[in-house]
């Protein structure tokens, strides 16, 4: 499977990937000098009196993958799950700051956070298939956004299963238990389920950390795979890893129970030129 | 030395294996004693025709009938009820708000209530307040407030037993809340329901005390859920107390009870096991 999906990134799996625009698209997203998807400013967010992040901006570019790096509990999931208002459904949890799509602040009550949660997917860092079948697993997404036509939901799953190179091990298997599942399979089914909602973005949080190496590599070259027409924000506990799939990295830190953001820029500076002392002793690996 | 320790005696062993011996003992016989005394006369006739001389002669159709009857009601009725009770306290009110503490204690106290308080509260309000009389709405109705306590109870933990992945899961997908529900949460508890609504048809079906002075006595085919109807475990209970020379219809009539129970268990565990097998779950009951 690993080399069919090398072939994946060569572009021989065309044709059943197409990812039409969404309708309901916001006017324009205009971004300064790059093309912004999210622009986060002063960013704070509590749990109870407890305060996990505070005053984070950073833009988010379109169209790349965002590796967020930093020490365990500094507020990378919590950040990622601002960006679709996943934050809502945790309790507890209060969000301050704005956070813009283009024009619009997605934490305005106008917005719609059924609608905006089927532009951006979430990736857990567990994988979390629920335990039915493939298909349903599939089937529910869609018809749950009014997809009814039975031809277009089985294309749909066909094809987000062929862009996570699911298709030719489980197309036999459609009716079984998604629990029956490897670990990988069971991640990668998650970004299919994603998927076929035909996404803008994807956040994934920490997506390969319960993977052996193997299965983290296929899920790498999908992200690759992916890259093109996807916005992805990834959390990843793991420096190389983002060196290999990040063309933006961001930096949080942890300091006196306050999550922060110490450094973004493109990959290759940050890896190669970090502007602030805390990032070259990240880095470095010199603290962690 | 593996050898020897096999033959050792071991006093905990027999301490362990006391307690599973003597109820399989009890329950060996109980169905004994209830086959040895009533399994001579049981037949088809006996199911389907109606009793004669106060049940000694003659079968329990119409009693067979009423039960089914009263059972129906009563989880007719318990059933959503049970469900709307268990969603609200699981997914929509806060875990540990004062609220649900004292629906939770409540309802524990409820469960452990003794059916014949339960059957003389029926009495009062369904059979003379809302003048129902006596009839097999009556029993049903109070069939479902005994066992709603336990059925809302084990729905619910059923319910807090779905990990919170899938929930959150649900909403990454931008499922609604009640979309998410119907959809995800029901069917994964489903299982845990499934024995919920076990345990409650099990006593009802088997409830004697709270039907007594509810459905009553009427050994005749209802003919409808307004009439009074003869649940089979009344009729156990009036042929062997009531009915002088009527302890062999007693057991004939205890036989049908037991079938039917093991019927019943038997069918919950083949869906509950199909269910778990069709999502993938581990088998554990
Ligand atoms: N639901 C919650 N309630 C209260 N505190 C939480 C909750 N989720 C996370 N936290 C706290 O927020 C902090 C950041 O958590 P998280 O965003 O998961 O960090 P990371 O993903 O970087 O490891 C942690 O200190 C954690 O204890
Ligand atoms: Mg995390």
């Amino acid at each position: 499977m690993y080399t069919q999906l090398a072939e994946t990134r060569h572009g021989h799996l065309g044709p059943n990937l197409e990812f039409p625009e969404p309708p309901c698209r916001p006017a324009r997203i205009d971004g300064q000098a790059r093309d912004l998807l999210w622009r986060v400013s002063d960013l704070g967010v509590h749990y109870g009196r407890k305060t996990v992040l505070s005053s984070v901006s950073i833009g988010l570019p379109k169209g790349k993958v965002t590796a967020i790096i930093g020490p365990s509990g500094c507020g990378k999931s919590t950040f990622l799950c601002c960006l679709n208002r996943l934050s809502d459904s945790m309790e507890g949890c209060c969000v301050e700051g704005r956070i813009m799509i283009g024009s619009q602040d997605i934490r305005s009550p106008s917005v719609d956070d059924i609608a905006l949660r089927r532009r951006i997917g979430y990736i857990f860092q567990k994988p979390n298939p629920f335990p039915m079948s493939i298909r349903r697993n599939l089937e529910l997404p869609l018809k749950a956004h009014g997809v009814r036509d039975a031809a277009e939901i089985g294309r749909r799953i066909e094809s987000s299963l062929v862009a996570v190179g699911l298709w030719s091990e489980v197309k036999d298997r459609l009716n079984a238990s998604a629990l029956h599942l490897s670990g990988g399979q069971q991640q990668r089914l998650c970004i299919a389920r994603a998927l076929v909602l035909e996404p803008e973005a994807l956040l994934m949080d920490e997506p390969c950390s319960a993977l052996d190496p193997i299965a983290t590599g296929v899920i790498e070259d999908l992200i690759h795979s992916l890259r093109q027409r996807l916005t992805i924000v990834m959390v990843t506990h793991n420096l190389n890893q983002a060196k290999r799939v990040g063309d933006e990295v961001a930096l949080f830190w942890c300091r006196d129970g306050f999550g922060y953001l110490v450094e973004t820029g493109p990959a290759q500076r940050v890896f190669e030129a970090p502007q602030d002392e805390l990032t070259k002793l990240y880095i470095s690996g010199r603290i962690c | 030395m593996i050898e020897r320790s096999r033959f050792r005696f071991d006093g905990h062993l027999l301490l362990v294996w006391a307690a599973p011996l003597t109820i399989t003992a009890i329950f060996v016989w109980i169905v004994g004693g209830v086959l040895l005394h009533g399994l001579d006369q049981l037949s088809w006739s006996y199911l389907v025709e109606a009793p004669r001389r106060a049940g000694r002669q003659g079968g329990i159709g119409p009693i067979l009938v009423s039960t089914l009857l009263i059972v129906s009601v009563c989880l007719a009725v318990a059933i959503p009820l049970a469900l709307g009770a268990a969603l609200l306290l699981a997914e929509f009110v806060p875990r540990r708000s004062t609220g649900a503490r004292i629906v939770r204690l409540s309802l524990d106290v409820l469960a452990g209530v003794p059916s014949i308080v339960f059957g003389l509260f029926g009495s009062a309000f369904f059979c003379s307040l809302l003048g129902l009389r006596f009839s097999i709405l009556s029993g049903g109705l109070t069939l479902a407030c005994m066992i709603l306590p336990v059925l809302i109870r084990t729905i619910e933990q059923s319910l807090r037993g779905v990990p919170n992945a899938y929930r959150m899961g649900a909403a990454a997908l931008g499922l609604t809340r009640t979309r998410a529900i119907v959809t995800v949460l029901l069917p994964v508890a489903a299982p845990g329901v499934l024995v919920g609504v076990l345990l409650g048809v099990g006593r009802a079906v088997a409830e004697t005390a709270a039907l007594i002075f509810t459905s009553g006595y009427v050994d005749r085919m209802p003919s409808s859920v307004l009439d009074s109807g003869r649940a089979l475990s009344v009729h156990i209970f009036d042929l062997s107390l009531n009915v002088p020379g009527g302890d062999a219809a007693a057991y004939r009539a205890s036989i049908v009870l037991l079938l039917l129970l093991m019927l019943i268990n038997g069918g919950m565990l083949c869906i509950h096991s199909l269910l778990k097998r069709v999502m993938g779950i581990s088998a554990q009951i």
